[in-house]
């Protein structure tokens, strides 16, 4: 089985969040960035297949070469090689057709993306990749077995679970229950050593256009102070959430 | 040109971000001068939606679309796009919302912005305000594309009533055929989701064991809300991981959240900081939830939340 891993890099979440350029650019300066946490989850079910059932896994990036350090990271857990597709990620169908490029050269029989990224949390690149390849397409997966070509797969759904019987060729958007938080895999340095000599191949874009981009960023209006309601006085909390907040 | 909404419905009802949508549809179909309709498939009373101001309401009824299948669902309304001239397509962000959404917007050719919180600041260039950075920021994304979707940010435009009179008319969609195939469904019954709750009463650590949790499904209960917890908790058990709300868990967007013992670590909060009002109770002033909250109470979760629940319901019986 040959598996793609979609890597987004993400500012950590505890990154302070900035602009520059007149409020038109993301201000990069001092922020930490990571593999997506939603990435982690599908990038450790892919090594438990690589290990357990034999596969090949290959992660890929849309980026430009500020990307590569995460990349190496998910190397450095596991993946065989590593593909950058040298372009800047700024809109879902432009990334989505970029990846869809990568599917159809590799012949890759299973994608796995997380279901969102941690930064915009859009759900949209997995999907716009599935239908552009007419692969199958499970989305929200908390649960993935592969056997042959046949694959069983449980979704969250609003208030339960789903279980759907699907084939390969498929991409899997995946959140925290594909694997437990527990599994998740930190890079050893061995890893970490042998990350450095496996291959990353850089592909120039197909030079996908763009169906939004952005025009500028903004702050949220800043949030007034807490306002402390002593723990005797309850009624107060009750009057303010009644009278002012209008939310009881 | 029209305006196309999805109002999506389970077991034949609708539900608020049905509502939602419809209300923001209208907004959108009037700053571009033009009519709104909206697509059910397989809703009991689809006419409901005039009253947040659809004009025309397509009913889809369809026993091959009785268990919902993004791929499915997304042909149908590609297909009542593509019949309606409709060049912008509207959709919720509940679970299956965004499920379909990205599939659409393949279908239609569409650029697409998730996440969106308000209507349009222009539609010439077509502008739309989007969630960023886990809430901490916004993006004004250009739509560029002749069709466009957007997906409408869970609780970000409110539910708003405009009464029309619409037309209700049967659309015959041809159902496509999905390599996806529903085995089994499992769903609480009875229990308020997170999703779909205005109220979300939810608690961490500081509760100290799953024993003590009595009193939080107590004050939901008096609220109408479900409960949630902080990640700390489902990792050791307490509680059940579908009650997980933060990042990687589920997202909150409700009216009030009640967080009692959970410190409001930033992967936390990134979560639920969509939510209108937020209200903390914890025994530490120092705590970064406090920094967050809109209201909070310095003090021990279980002297604060008994008296919580005996006070609300005496409110509750004054108010009712």
């Amino acid at each position: 089985m040959k598996i793609l891993v979609c890597i987004s890099h993400v500012p950590d979440t505890t990154s302070k969040i900035n602009f520059t350029d007149n409020d038109t650019k993301f201000d990069t300066n001092g922020v930490q960035f990571v593999i997506n946490p939603y990435d982690e989850f599908v990038l450790t079910r892919a090594m438990w297949f690589k290990e357990k059932q034999g596969a090949s896994v290959t992660v890929v990036n849309v980026g430009n070469v500020t990307t590569e350090p995460t990349l190496r990271k998910a190397l450095a857990i596991g993946a065989d090689d590593a593909i950058r597709v040298n372009a800047e990620p700024t809109d879902g169908l432009a990334v989505a057709k970029e990846l869809a490029e990568v599917v159809k050269n590799g012949s890759y029989d299973l994608v796995l993306a997380g279901k969102e990224s941690s930064d915009y949390n859009g759900q949209m690149v997995p999907g716009m990749l599935a239908a552009l390849t007419d692969f199958n397409f499970v989305n929200g997966c908390v649960g993935l077995e592969v056997e042959g070509t046949n694959a069983n797969a449980n979704r969250e759904i609003d208030g339960g679970n789903e279980s759907v019987a699907t084939s390969l060729p498929l991409v899997v958007g995946g959140q925290k229950g594909i694997v437990e938080e527990s599994d998740l895999r930190i890079p050893n340095m061995r890893g970490i050593m042998m990350a450095r000599k496996k291959p990353l191949n850089v592909v120039e874009p197909t030079g996908s256009e763009n169906g939004t981009s952005t025009q500028s960023f903004e702050k949220p209006a800043p949030k007034g102070a807490v306002k402390l309601v002593d723990a005797d006085n309850i009624d107060e909390l009750i009057s303010l959430l009644h009278n002012e907040a209008k939310v009881i | 040109m029209s305006v196309l909404v999805y109002a999506s419905s389970t077991d034949g009802k609708f539900k608020k971000s049905a509502y939602e949508v419809v209300s923001y549809g209208k907004k959108v179909a009037d700053q571009l001068g033009t009519n709104l309709i909206a697509l059910t498939i397989n809703a009991d009373d689809a006419s409901e939606l005039q009253n947040y101001g659809a004009e025309t309401i397509l009913t889809v009824n369809n026993d091959g679309l009785s268990v919902f299948n993004a791929k499915s669902y997304a042909a149908v309304i590609e297909q009542a796009a593509k019949a309606k001239e409709a060049n912008v397509v509207v959709l919720d962000s509940s679970i299956d919302g965004l499920y379909v959404a990205p599939l659409v917007a393949v279908g239609l050719d569409a650029g697409y912005a998730s996440n969106v919180v308000e209507t349009p600041s222009s539609t010439s260039p077509f502008v739309v305000k989007r969630k960023a950075f886990s809430n901490k920021g916004f993006n004004n994304t250009e739509i560029s594309t002749e069709n466009k979707v957007l997906g409408v940010a869970k609780n970000s435009f409110g539910v708003h009533e405009n009464a029309a009179s619409a037309s209700v008319e049967n659309f015959d969609a041809e159902v496509v055929a999905s390599g996806v195939k529903s085995t089994n469904i499992e769903k609480a019954s009875g229990k308020v989701t997170i999703a779909d709750a205005d109220v979300v009463v939810s608690a961490g650590r500081g509760l100290k064991g799953p024993e003590n949790w009595g009193m939080v499904e107590e004050l939901a209960e008096v609220l109408g809300a479900a409960t949630a917890c902080s990640k700390p908790v489902s990792d050791l058990g307490w509680r059940p991981h579908s009650e997980h709300v933060g990042q990687t868990g589920k997202p909150v967007a409700s009216n009030l959240y009640i967080a009692i013992g959970i410190s409001g670590a930033i992967q936390h909060l990134a979560g639920i900081n969509a939510s209108k009002v937020k209200v903390v109770v914890n025994t530490d002033p120092e705590a970064p939830f406090f920094k967050a909250a809109d209201y909070g109470i310095v003090g021990d979760a279980f002297e604060v939340v008994p008296q919580l629940i005996s006070k609300l319901k005496d409110f509750k019986a004054q108010n009712s």
